[in-house]
């Protein structure tokens, strides 16, 4: 895509390659798009694009990859927005080059720091297995040979040659002949099944890797993780030049904030709670994971390492100081009868720690939802993860009763998805609405009455609680939707 | 054969440079047939001299360059490195960051002292008969993967001249692999896992690769004379107690009363394969030997050092140099009497330069011209001293690298219909 810099408003539309361009439904985007378009379909294509990213994101988080919920869903969002998945009888032209052209754009927005990259080759790479894996059989050989990855398939009487080898070598047929001999196995060069040989999960003969169908998958995703991890470094260097092109440079910014949003590090509000404020806090404005903690800390009056991570970032989040938190940790363990000096040797290092006032003095940041859903989940005995993720739906209803949130918004809890990206921002906005500050734009969010009741309250079957998912989404566009409206 | 002096060594290099050292194969070796331009001269080499003295990005033109300067510095030991972008010996004119190592030879490095916790002969850089079984075991298992799984055609083994093995794989295509690739290689070839402080070094899943049931293969047609008679693993309580703490408690106290009834470790050998084959707690409940085998592999199979073979600027000592030590050439290994190499009867410095001043008193009156006949020297020289099978080895070697590269020029050149 060329930007021919300079004050011109708008590029000519000159786009007319609907032949033989988009052979198949998905892509290893190899070649950048080299049409023209307005800066109208560039700025939505790319928001289209960061709206499914940003579903592929929590669907991988709601539910396990590759199971019926997440597929279907996964399907329907992309069908949503028009881009290409299955090859279909209709015109696939148009969703195949939507496809193309978004995922360049998307490049130049998150090339920009190793997080964004991480993120962005992340997503992507979730797509395209599941692209991959609704793709059928027989075209799959079409689609690697077209993208010239060369994997030949063996004969039959080769297979069964090394029959008892290659069941003994991959783990993922189970050893099962019958799901051999059905499955098609590929003969590639070794060093190109590098994350197979090495953990000896495939049988080399003569310096050739006998991949079973089922595993080529993951070649063909670490391929195009190592390609596009390398484009997005060139990408980064040529960026300049791009940014400096003042139509583009506002919405790239947008496009990669709005993922990264806030991470509550930053002490502004130190100092401004209070130690006695904390038990009524808990119930008005606390995310039911901190309230779970907060109440287990109070009944134990203990927590394990986890807890005291989750729940320690959080305040420090809110506001607790170091001293105001060694008082609130140290109080509570002596009540459960802990030696005063027994806390000052054990626990009060990591507070500190945590503070980032010891060691390599990092200053922690409070956890987002993200990283308690994904990192660590709680084991018995724990109090810490996410309630929404990680506990029983009947018992999470049942808490959500004794919290006094009404019936009809507890149903279907476990559609729903991630209005919050943030415990502190829970904190934050529920602290806003009680005092007063009645922001309209935060309200798809925030419970419109005093007693702060979590998204679940608009789940009232599986049809809102998706209309969640999607208002959490509108949200975060908003940003980008007032400045095209401008 | 008499023990060797290092104070002798600057005298004794000399003689070696100027007469035995086989310049003609070695530059023919590295220079790969010439096919890539500036492929010798870009490689890297390493001078070991007197006193400790240690320089890199030693870089040479040909091979009379190379003998030239050998003879001037009379390295105690030399090292080969990789081939780089540059000449070695100009990276300082080159721009940062643009001098990178490019290719190298695919290398192991297998050495006695990993396995200090499995013999009891002898430790760190000692070595007898009974544990160099160990690395004829190493390289059989090693070799066959590398040729059978891999495709490696070109693979030379030599005795690194004191206590371990080497291994220089030299495909074309190996030659270029990646650091990553390399890494992958030693850890598919790795089973022995854990240091000190890990008792039971190798766990066997129930599915078992045919990499690993190959090798058992091998380490089993060493065991009972290696493991039960040399070594001797089960001789007493001191030394049964080790294999003890690799099964399970539960069996011990009848083990061991069926150990003091025994007179030998191959006796006490078939009681434990009895108690372990069917525990309860193998593998999902089911009797097998994977316990025997995890047992033998802990106490036989090679144990390779990663950053050897990963790195691609990594050096390693030159064949055919000298060890300082001990004085033993680093000969290649005839993979075909591997079970007959005898580190303790290979050539020492010493010994050869003896073998030459005795053909040379011989040969004197025979030759006119001496600096024609110094030439003529050298080419029979070697051939008359202990280490010319050393050198024939060598030779094959070579013949099959000829060999490949024509065979590939001539499959290039049928692509491109060049007749």
């Amino acid at each position: 895509m060329q930007f021919s810099g300079g004050k011109r408003k708008k590029l000519r539309l000159t786009g007319d390659q609907r032949t033989a361009s988009y052979p198949h439904s998905l892509q290893f985007y190899l070649e950048p798009p080299s049409e023209s378009i307005s800066l109208i379909e560039f700025e939505s294509l790319a928001i289209d694009r960061v709206k499914l990213l940003k579903t592929v994101e929590n669907l991988g988080v709601s539910y396990v990859k590759g199971t019926e919920p997440y597929q279907s869903k996964l399907e329907n969002e992309i069908r949503k927005l028009k881009f290409s998945f299955r090859e279909n009888l209709e015109d696939e032209y148009e969703p195949r080059r939507k496809d193309h052209i978004s995922h360049f754009i998307l490049r130049l927005a998150y090339c920009q720091s190793e997080d964004l990259r991480r993120w962005f080759i992340q997503q992507e790479m979730d797509l395209l297995r599941f692209r991959f894996s609704i793709l059928p059989k027989d075209k799959i050989q079409n689609f690697l040979k077209d993208s010239h990855l060369h994997f030949e398939a063996i004969s039959d009487e080769e297979k069964s040659l090394r029959e008892p080898e290659i069941l003994a070598s991959s783990p993922s047929l189970n050893g099962s002949k019958m799901e051999l001999e059905s499955e098609s196995v590929c003969k590639i060069p070794f060093a190109d099944a590098l994350d197979l040989f090495r953990g000896r999960k495939v049988y080399l003969e003569g310096g050739f890797a006998y991949v079973p169908l089922r595993d080529i998958v993951a070649i063909v995703l670490n391929e195009f993780r190592a390609k596009l991890s390398k484009a997005l470094a060139l990408t980064a260097r040529s960026l300049p030049a791009v940014q400096s092109d003042e139509r583009l440079q506002p919405l790239l910014n947008h496009l990669s904030h709005s993922y990264t949003g806030q991470d509550y590090s930053t002490q502004k509000n130190a100092g401004k709670i209070s130690l006695d404020q904390i038990d009524s806090l808990s119930t008005k404005s606390f995310p039911p994971c901190m309230r779970q903690l907060h109440k287990a800390l109070r009944d134990n009056h203990h927590l394990r390492h986890g807890g005291r991570m989750q729940y320690g970032l959080f305040l420090k989040g809110i506001g607790l100081t170091l001293e105001q938190a060694l008082q609130f940790w140290k109080q509570e363990f002596i009540r459960g009868k802990m030696d005063p000096d027994k806390f000052d040797k054990g626990y009060s290092y990591n507070i500190r720690h945590s503070f980032g006032k010891e060691g390599k003095r990092t200053d922690y940041t409070p956890f987002s939802c993200l990283k308690i859903i994904l990192t660590n989940p709680p084991s018995q005995g724990d109090y810490h993860g996410c309630p929404f993720r990680h506990s029983d739906p009947e018992l999470l209803k049942q808490k959500l009763q004794s919290y006094k949130i009404s019936p009809g918004g507890i149903h279907q809890v476990d559609d729903c998805g991630f209005s919050l990206s943030h415990p502190n921002q829970f904190f934050f906005e529920s602290q806003r609405i009680l005092s007063g500050n009645k922001d309209i734009r935060k309200e798809s969010i925030q419970p419109e009455t005093p007693q702060p009741k979590p998204s679940v309250q608009k789940a009232k079957d599986a049809s809102s609680a998706l209309a969640c998912l999607n208002s959490s989404l509108e949200m975060d566009m908003e940003g980008l939707e007032d400045y095209f409206s401008e | 054969m008499e023990t060797f002096d290092p104070a002798e060594l600057p005298e004794l290099l000399k003689l070696y440079y100027r007469r035995l050292f086989p310049y003609a194969q070695y530059y023919r070796w590295l220079n790969y047939g010439g096919v890539i331009k500036n492929y010798f001269q870009h490689r890297e080499f390493s001078f070991t001299l007197k006193d400790d003295i240690y320089i890199r990005y030693q870089s040479f033109n040909n091979q009379s360059d190379l003998e030239k300067e050998m003879q001037k510095m009379n390295p105690y030991k030399i090292d080969i490195g990789a081939v780089y972008s540059h000449r070695p010996n100009q990276h300082n004119t080159v721009k940062l960051g643009a001098f990178q190592a490019q290719e190298k030879e695919l290398v192991f490095d297998i050495d006695m002292t990993d396995y200090d916790d499995v013999r009891r002969c002898c430790s760190s850089a000692d070595i007898c008969s009974k544990c160099w079984t160990l690395m004829t075991m190493a390289i059989r298992i090693i070799d066959r993967a590398l040729k059978e799984d891999f495709g490696f055609k070109h693979r030379l083994w030599v005795y690194s001249g004191r206590r371990g093995v080497h291994c220089w794989v030299c495909d074309e295509s190996v030659r270029k692999l990646s650091s990553a690739v390399r890494s992958g290689i030693v850890e598919y070839l790795s089973l022995v896992k854990g240091g000190q402080d890990v008792k039971k070094k190798v766990h066997l899943s129930e599915k078992i690769h045919p990499f690993v049931s190959k090798s058992i293969n091998i380490i089993k047609k060493y065991f009972e004379e290696y493991a039960l008679v040399d070594q001797d693993i089960l001789e007493n309580k001191e030394s049964w107690d080790k294999i003890l703490a690799l099964v399970p408690e539960t069996i011990h106290e009848k083990l061991q009363q069926n150990f003091q009834k025994c007179h030998n470790s191959l006796q006490r050998w078939e009681y434990l394969k009895q108690g372990i084959n069917c525990q309860d707690n193998t593998k999902n409940d089911k009797c097998g030997p994977w316990l025997e085998w995890e047992i033998m592999l802990q106490y036989c199979f090679p144990r390779l050092d990663i950053n050897v073979s990963k790195g691609i600027n990594h050096l390693l000592k030159s064949p055919f140099s000298v060890h300082p030590k001990t004085g033993r050439i680093s000969v290649p290994i005839d993979l075909q009497k591997v079970d007959q190499f005898d580190p303790f009867t290979v050539p020492t410095i010493s010994s050869i330069c003896r073998e030459l001043d005795a053909i040379s008193i011989n040969d004197e009156g025979r030759e006119g011209n001496e600096a024609e006949s110094d030439i003529k020297h050298r080419t029979r020289d070697y051939k008359k001293t202990s280490l010319a099978p050393y050198i024939k080895v060598f030779e094959q070697f070579l013949e099959n690298l000829d060999k490949s590269r024509k065979g590939e020029l001539l499959k290039k050149s049928d692509l491109q219909k060049d007749f």
